[in-house]
């Protein structure tokens, strides 16, 4: 553990992920307490100013201050994307350790499941389930959801499949210790560390599909702010006011930035092969 | 290798139908009846019945499949409920949009990624590598939508050069038409760059130090040639494999960026058929965008196989 440590201060890519992703977090918890304008407070007098203008990073069409509506943005984004990776990892990683401790058929069904489930990308499940239920932010949860658990499930896989093959296993089998118990207390704890890593780095897709999704305005419903639906109605606004445009794709793509450095940064102090 | 290639195909006429089935499926089982959607609240329960029956809705779920699948196996994928033509047609005009757009993002994108991760390869650990590095990180982060908006105030805003979005159609000649998709291939196709050169770097690293390279070298070969002509091709196999594993990304970006420049591609359709609530379009969009991914992964599957002989041998 001290080893990792001090191996995490060596690599720039880490810290600067690690900055990135607290400065994020950080803005995304303020928002809960303070911004500078309520975000859904509308000033039409005042509406498409520039930057510095009026406000630290002007208005929309609605004179809404942009800096709020980022921040309160980034708490919308993350809390959806967290959400949906979470429900990804739990189910994806269940799946794979069973799996992996049961093998046999059940394996032949998760990995054909897997690829099922992958081949229908989830901009297009989320427009199925949009279809009926209507946009929003449990739509979207389900939706990416979905996608990232054969993620999970083929990683945590392939991953348990190897610790089962390990040495203290088959002395923890000889004693007579339940698969459950050799899953609890050997498996999970020897593959978390890849878990983790993965869940980074799916955070920052997640970002990447919530946008997309917000953009479609499959999203979350207004007037709740998303970086995605800031950017779907700046479309209008191009000529005249490009900031608009600009402003929450930069937190977008600082956010994913962010997680992904943080996630490889993470590979490489967390990777055993690496630790001599 | 015929074994092999019988139970690859095997395997993907099985997850084709499994896949087939789950959308029909969901899509029947989420609330809300075609019919009354297509008559409004204003119908009168005696046309809504006649609608039902006139649609096969009245059948039970197996029977209804089993007709969807025969037609889409047919080539005929049902009416479309708000523009009331045949899907296939529908879908065949909007493909004259989305395949042109894959195909120039990829090539758009493998012609960048190559040679910056072949370069960073041969220099690694140097600025040159730093700035690959850099490019592909911030690429992958990028929305490949925003990438659009903002060629869209660069180049058409701005500097007048490139339209801000539609199509002209290929009536109106080769050129128009790629003018058009110019800037949404640029987008499309940016971050799967950042992605192949990350791959092809690695790639790349991975096979500079095999002895067939080195005997390249030791016969006299320039380091270039060495490169490019025993290297690279052997680099290639993980390219290609990302390249179609990216393939749902593609369709994932294609659908928004259609969105972006209002291009009439399958994405848009997709969309449309959303905001109509056209469930017929929907379901076979969505079946066409699944099949062509599944269809993607089995040839690479297969390419995998043309290329490496010992995974022939190991796929026993």
């Amino acid at each position: 553990m001290r080893a990792s440590i001090k191996r995490a201060g060596r690599r720039p890519l880490f810290l600067i992920g690690l900055v990135i992703t607290l400065l994020l977090l950080g803005v995304a918890l303020l928002s809960l307490v303070w911004t500078p304008f309520p975000p859904a407070k509308m000033n039409i007098i005042h509406k498409l100013k520039p930057p510095l203008s009026f406000g630290l990073l002007g208005t929309d069409h609605f004179g809404r201050d942009v800096a709020s509506l980022l921040m309160a943005g980034a708490w919308n984004s993350l809390s959806t994307s967290f959400l949906a990776v979470a429900l990804g990892a739990s189910v994806g990683t269940l799946a794979g350790v069973v799996t992996a401790m049961r093998r046999g058929w059940l394996e032949v069904i998760v990995m054909r499941g897997c690829d099922i489930i992958f081949a229908v990308p989830p901009i297009l499940s989320a427009m199925m389930l949009a279809a009926f239920i209507g946009g929003g932010r449990f739509t979207a949860i389900i939706a990416i959801g979905v996608f990232m658990v054969p993620v999970f499930a083929r990683l945590t896989l392939s991953a348990a499949l190897q610790v089962w093959t390990r040495d203290y296993v088959t002395a923890a089998i000889g004693v007579g210790q339940s698969k459950l118990r050799i899953t609890w207390n050997h498996v999970l704890p020897n593959i978390s560390s890849q878990i983790i890593v993965q869940v980074t780095i799916q955070l920052g897709l997640a970002i990447l599909t919530e946008a997309g999704l917000s953009f479609l305005g499959l999203g979350l419903a207004p007037p709740a702010p998303s970086w995605g639906r800031m950017l779907a109605e700046a479309q209008t606004y191009l000529g005249q006011a490009p900031w608009l445009a600009l402003l929450p794709g930069l937190a977008i793509a600082l956010a994913v930035l962010g997680l992904n450095m943080l996630g490889d940064g993470l590979r490489d102090i967390l990777d055993p092969r690496d630790q001599n | 290798m015929i074994s092999i290639l019988i139970r690859r195909t095997i395997s993907l006429i099985v997850t084709l139908l499994v896949v087939s089935l789950l959308i029909f499926t969901v899509m029947d089982l989420l609330p809300g009846d075609p019919a009354a959607i297509m008559l409004g609240t204003s119908a009168s329960p005696d046309t809504l019945a006649a609608l039902q029956h006139q649609l096969g809705l009245d059948q039970p779920l197996p029977i209804r499949y089993l007709a969807w699948l025969g037609g889409v196996l047919q080539g005929d994928l049902g009416q479309s409920y708000t523009y009331g033509v045949p899907v296939s047609g529908l879908i065949l005009e909007r493909l004259a949009v989305t395949l042109p757009l894959a195909v120039l993002a990829m090539v758009l994108s493998v012609a960048v990624a190559v040679p910056l991760g072949v370069q960073a390869a041969r220099r690694h650990n140097g600025p040159f590598d730093a700035v690959a590095g850099v490019f592909s990180y911030v690429s992958i982060a990028v929305p490949a939508f925003w990438v659009g908006l903002l060629l869209i105030i660069a180049f058409s805003t701005m500097l007048g050069w490139l339209p801000a979005g539609g199509f002209p159609g290929w009536d109106a000649g080769l050129w128009p038409g790629l003018k058009a998709l110019l800037l949404p291939a640029v987008a499309l196709a940016l971050p799967q760059a950042g992605v192949l050169t990350r791959v092809a770097r690695a790639a790349v690293l991975d096979v500079m130090n095999e002895d067939f390279v080195r005997t390249a070298r030791a016969k006299g070969l320039s380091e270039g040639t060495a490169i490019w002509r025993h290297a690279v091709p052997n680099a290639l196999i993980p390219v290609v494999t990302m390249l179609g594993l990216q393939f749902t990304f593609l369709i994932a970006g294609a659908v928004l960026v259609e969105n972006v420049f209002n291009l009439p591609g399958l994405g848009r359709l997709a969309f449309q058929a959303l905001s109509q609530r056209d469930i017929a379009v929907m379901q076979d969009v969505v079946l066409f965008f699944s099949a062509l991914v599944i269809v993607m992964n089995f040839l690479v599957d297969l390419a995998y196989l043309a290329i490496d002989p010992r995974l022939r041998a190991g796929a026993q």
